[in-house]
C-alpha cells in the first residue's frame, strides 16, 4: 500500500515554522528584538541629529585642541591656562586616577581590617565595627565628601593663625606638616643631585622616579631569589634558614643608597613672614583631595568590610579548627589558612567595589576637585558649549578606565581562584 | 532583559526628543499660560525667593516685564534656578524661554553656543573681594593668593589672563555657586573672592560684618550682561529685546509706573510716548502683541530706573551706583534705539 504521510525530516521549509516551530521560534524572537533595538538605536542617533541641525550645531571634537584658558589648581603634569582643553582633559583624567587608587588604596586597608575586626570575639571591637559599617554605608557618599570637606575648612586654623609671636596654631611633626583650613602640607622630597626629566614630548618623566622603580624591582627580583633559595635548602636538609635580615637588607640597601646618591632630602612647606599668609613649598593637599578621598574611602570601606567578612565565613569553620589542631596560632591561622581561601570569594565582588571607587570619584565637582568631571564634562562644556561631544568622550573615557581595573583584576583573581586541574 | 532595554531606550530617546520643538516660543509660551524664566539659584538684589518665596530682583524684574507684555499678568513666570554650569544646556534644550542670569555677552556664547542677547540689562566688569585684614589695597598685591571663583563662567577665564598678565600666581578653587562660594569665602577657605563687582556687592551686602570686607578698585574685565534666548526664534528675540528697550525708553520718556496710567489714558504731546503706550501706531501687533504690550511691562515693576533703585540701587543694601548704567543723557552707557 502506498503511504502519503509527509516525510517531516525533509519536508519543505514554511514561513509559518517560523514562529510555530519551536526550533525557529527562539532564534526568530531574538532576531525580532535585535532589529526593534537597531531601529530604536538608530531612531535615537537620527533624532539628535536632527536636534543638533535644528539647533545650528555641528558634531566635532576640534574644540579639544583649542587653548583652554583656565587653571587647574592641581596637575600631575605640566599645564598652564594657554594649552589646549585636551590637555586641561588628561589634567583632570590624572587627577581622577589620583584620587581613586588613594581611595582603592585605603579602603582596602579599612575594609579588610573592619571586616576581619567585626568578627573579633571582643564584644566591644565587633560591635564598633558593626556601627562603623552601618553607619557610613547607609548615608550617601556625596554627604560624605562635603561633611568632610566641612569639617576641614570649618574647624582648622587658618594659615594666618601660623604666623607671628603670638601663633595660635602650629606646625606637627618637627615643623613639617600644616594642617591648615585650606589642605594639609607635607613635605616634599627633592633630590639635590637629580639625573632631570626624561622629555617624552607630551610629558615629562623624572628620570629619578625611574631609577627608583627599577632598583625596588631588582630588589623584588633578589628576594624573590632569596626565598627559593631558603626553599630549596629546606626540601635538601628539612631547616629551613633565616632570611628575613637577608631580604631586608636586599629591599632596603640598593634604595637607601640610591636615594643618598641623589642626594635626597625633604623641603618643609614654611610660611612667608610678610605678604598673603598661605604656605610655600611642600606637598599641597588640598581640602577638595583629602575630604574626596577620605569620603569614598570609609564609604567604600564599609562595603568591602562587609565582603571580607562575607568570605572569611564562607570558609568552612572545620579549616580553622584543623590549623588549630596543628597548633597555629589565630594570627598565623587567618594568615595561612583562612585569608587564602576567603580571597576567592573576596576578589570578584571587590573589583565591583573598586570600580564604584572609581566612578564616584566623579562626585569630585561638589568640592571643587578637578577631576575629568570638573575639567571636561564641566568648565570646557561651559566654555566651548559642545555637551554632547564631550559627555560622549567623558563616557567612553570612564568606560575605559572601568574596563582597565577590571580586567587587571580579573588577572588577579585568576591567580588566587581554586585552580581546577 | 531585551524588554527592559527596548523600554529604557524608548525613555531616553523620549528625553533626547524633548528639545525638538523649536520655533514659536512665544505660541509655545501663550499655551502655556506662563513664561519660563532662567535665574541665578539665589543673588541678593538679582533673584532670589524672599521670606514668602516670591522671587524677587533685577533680574526677576526683567522675568515679570517679559511675562506681562506677553501674557498679561506679571505672576504668570515660572522661576526655573541655575546654576552657571546648567544655564546654557537649560536654554538650548528648552527647558526655559529666557535666561536673566547675570549672563556676559560674549563672542563664543552668542555665535558659537547659538544664543542671541537680547539686550545689555547691567554693564558689569570683573573685580575683587578681600577680608580688610587680609591688608591687600590692589589686585596687583594678590600674589600667590587662593582664589574662590564660581566655575563655568567668564570669571575663571578673566582671572586666568589676569594674573598670567601680571605675572601672578594664584592657586583656584572652583566652586559651583555663588551661596557656596560665599561660605568657603567667609570661613577663610581663600583669600580672595572673585565675580562681577555687582555680585561682590549683592554678596557683600548679605554678610553679618560687610563692613571687614572690601571690594578692590581693580575692575579687570568687560562683563555686559544681559537677557538671552536660543537662535532661530527672531520674533520671539524681538520680544525679549524690545520689552527691555521699552523700560529704558520709558525712563528716558519719564514714564513711571506712578505716572503710566495718567499717561495711556491721556496722552502725552511727545508722539514716542504715545507710539510706545500704544496710543498711535500698531507696534504691539508688529512684535505679534496687543497695543498694551509696553503699558504692562512697564507697570509690572517700573522703568528701568525704578527697577535699579528698588532692588539693587544707592537706597537698597546692595548699594550700587548707577555708573556705567545710568541713561546715555546722564552720561552712562543705557541707551534705546527709537520707537517708530
Amino acid at each position: 500500500m502506498a503511504t502519503t504521510t509527509p516525510d517531516y525530516r525533509q519536508g519543505s521549509f514554511r514561513l509559518s515554522m517560523l514562529i510555530y516551530d519551536s526550533r525557529y521560534r527562539a532564534i526568530t524572537i531574538q532576531i525580532v528584538f535585535l532589529m526593534l533595538l537597531m531601529a530604536g538605536f538608530a531612531w535615537l542617533v537620527d533624532n539628535t541629529i536632527q536636534n543638533l541641525r535644528a539647533l545650528g550645531k555641528d558634531f566635532s571634537y576640534r574644540f579639544l585642541w583649542q587653548s583652554a584658558g583656565y587653571d587647574i589648581n592641581q596637575t600631575l603634569i605640566a599645564y598652564n591656562s594657554t594649552m589646549s582643553h585636551a590637555r586641561a582633559m588628561v589634567v583632570g583624567l590624572l587627577n581622577t586616577i589620583l584620587v581613586a587608587v588613594m581611595a582603592c588604596a585605603l579602603a582596602t586597608v579599612l575594609g579588610v581590617l573592619a571586616g576581619v575586626l567585626r568578627l573579633s570575639n571582643n564584644w566591644i571591637v565587633a560591635r564598633l565595627m558593626t556601627i562603623y559599617v552601618e553607619l557610613f554605608r547607609n548615608i550617601p557618599t556625596v554627604l560624605w565628601i562635603l561633611i568632610f570637606f566641612s569639617v576641614m575648612a570649618i574647624s582648622m586654623p587658618e594659615p594666618r593663625a601660623f604666623r607671628g609671636e603670638a601663633a595660635t596654631a602650629s606646625m606637627l611633626v618637627f615643623d613639617s606638616v600644616a594642617i591648615t583650613n585650606r589642605g594639609v602640607y607635607i613635605p616634599e622630597p627633592v633630590f639635590d643631585r637629580s639625573l632631570g626629566d626624561l622629555d617624552l614630548r607630551y610629558f615629562k618623566v623624572s628620570v629619578d622616579l625611574l631609577a627608583i622603580i627599577a632598583a625596588l624591582i631588582a630588589s623584588s627580583w633578589a628576594s624573590g631569589r632569596i626565598v627559593a633559595r631558603a626553599n630549596r635548602i629546606q626540601e635538601e636538609t628539612g631547616i629551613r634558614p633565616a632570611t628575613w635580615w637577608l631580604r631586608l637588607a636586599v629591599w632596603v640597601l640598593p634604595v637607601a643608597a640610591l636615594l643618598s646618591a641623589l642626594g635626597f632630602h625633604l623641603v618643609k612647606p614654611v610660611l612667608p613672614e610678610t605678604g598673603i599668609p598661605n604656605f610655600q613649598g611642600g606637598i599641597h593637599m588640598r581640602n577638595s583631595l583629602i575630604a574626596l578621598w577620605l569620603a569614598l574611602s570609609v564609604y567604600t570601606g564599609a562595603f568591602i568590610a562587609e565582603v571580607v567578612r562575607a568570605g572569611i565565613l564562607a570558609v568552612n569553620r572545620g579549616q580553622t579548627e584543623a590549623a588549630v589542631s596543628l597548633g597555629l596560632r589565630p594570627t598565623l591561622t587567618m594568615r595561612l589558612v583562612i585569608l587564602p581561601q576567603a580571597l576567592r570569594v573576596i576578589i570578584p565582588p571587590m573589583i565591583s567595589q573598586y570600580l564604584n571607587i572609581t566612578k564616584n570619584s566623579s562626585l569630585a565637582i561638589a568640592v571643587g576637585y578637578m577631576d575629568l568631571r570638573a575639567t571636561l564634562g564641566g568648565i570646557t562644556i561651559n566654555q566651548t558649549g559642545r555637551e554632547l561631544e564631550a559627555m560622549l568622550l567623558m563616557m567612553l573615557i570612564y568606560l575605559a578606565l572601568s574596563l582597565t581595573i577590571s580586567s587587571l583584576m580579573n588577572v588577579y583573581n585568576a591567580r588566587v581562584k581554586l585552580k581546577e586541574r | 532583559m531585551t524588554h527592559k532595554i527596548l523600554l529604557g531606550a524608548l525613555a531616553a530617546a523620549a528625553i533626547l526628543g524633548a528639545g525638538a520643538a523649536q520655533a514659536q516660543t512665544l505660541n509655545d509660551v501663550k499655551n502655556r499660560g506662563n513664561l519660563r524664566c532662567g535665574t541665578n539659584t539665589g543673588l541678593a538684589g538679582f533673584a532670589f525667593p524672599d521670606a514668602n518665596n516670591v522671587w524677587q530682583g533685577f533680574d526677576v524684574a526683567y522675568c515679570r516685564a517679559i511675562a506681562a507684555a506677553v501674557l498679561g499678568d506679571p505672576m504668570k513666570v515660572d522661576f526655573v534656578p541655575l546654576t552657571s554650569q546648567t544655564r546654557f544646556t537649560a536654554l538650548a534644550a528648552g527647558e526655559v524661554d529666557v535666561l536673566v542670569r547675570n549672563t556676559t555677552w560674549t563672542f563664543v556664547r552668542d555665535v558659537d553656543l547659538k544664543f542671541t542677547f537680547a539686550a545689555v540689562n547691567y554693564y558689569d566688569g570683573q573685580g575683587f573681594m578681600v577680608r580688610k585684614d587680609l591688608g591687600v589695597s590692589s589686585a596687583k598685591e594678590l600674589d600667590g593668593a587662593k582664589v574662590c571663583i564660581e566655575t563655568g563662567t567668564t570669571t575663571e577665564l578673566n582671572l586666568a589672563d589676569f594674573f598670567r598678565s601680571n605675572g601672578m600666581s594664584y592657586d583656584p578653587v572652583p566652586i559651583e555657586t555663588n551661596a557656596a562660594a560665599q561660605q568657603q569665602y567667609l570661613a577663610g577657605a581663600c583669600d580672595v573672592y572673585t565675580t562681577d563687582v555687582s555680585g561682590l556687592a549683592a554678596t557683600r551686602a548679605s554678610f553679618a560684618d560687610p563692613q571687614n570686607h572690601v571690594i578692590l578698585p581693580e575692575v579687570v574685565s568687560k562683563e555686559p550682561l544681559g537677557p538671552l534666548v536660543r537662535h532661530g526664534d527672531d520674533q520671539w528675540a524681538d520680544i525679549v529685546r524690545w520689552v527691555s528697550n521699552a523700560l529704558v525708553a520709558a525712563e528716558e520718556l519719564g514714564i513711571t509706573s506712578a505716572n503710566i496710567g495718567e499717561l495711556k489714558a491721556n496722552g502725552h504731546p511727545n508722539p514716542e510716548v504715545n507710539r510706545l503706550l500704544g496710543r498711535e501706531g500698531d507696534l504691539g501687533a508688529m512684535l505679534g502683541l496687543d497695543a498694551n504690550w509696553a503699558v504692562r511691562a512697564i507697570s509690572a515693576a517700573g522703568n528701568y530706573g525704578e527697577i535699579f533703585a528698588t532692588n539693587i540701587g544707592e537706597g537698597t543694601p546692595i548699594g550700587l551706583a548707577r555708573g556705567l548704567n545710568a541713561l546715555w543723557t546722564q552720561g552712562g552707557l543705557q541707551y534705546t534705539p527709537p520707537f517708530r
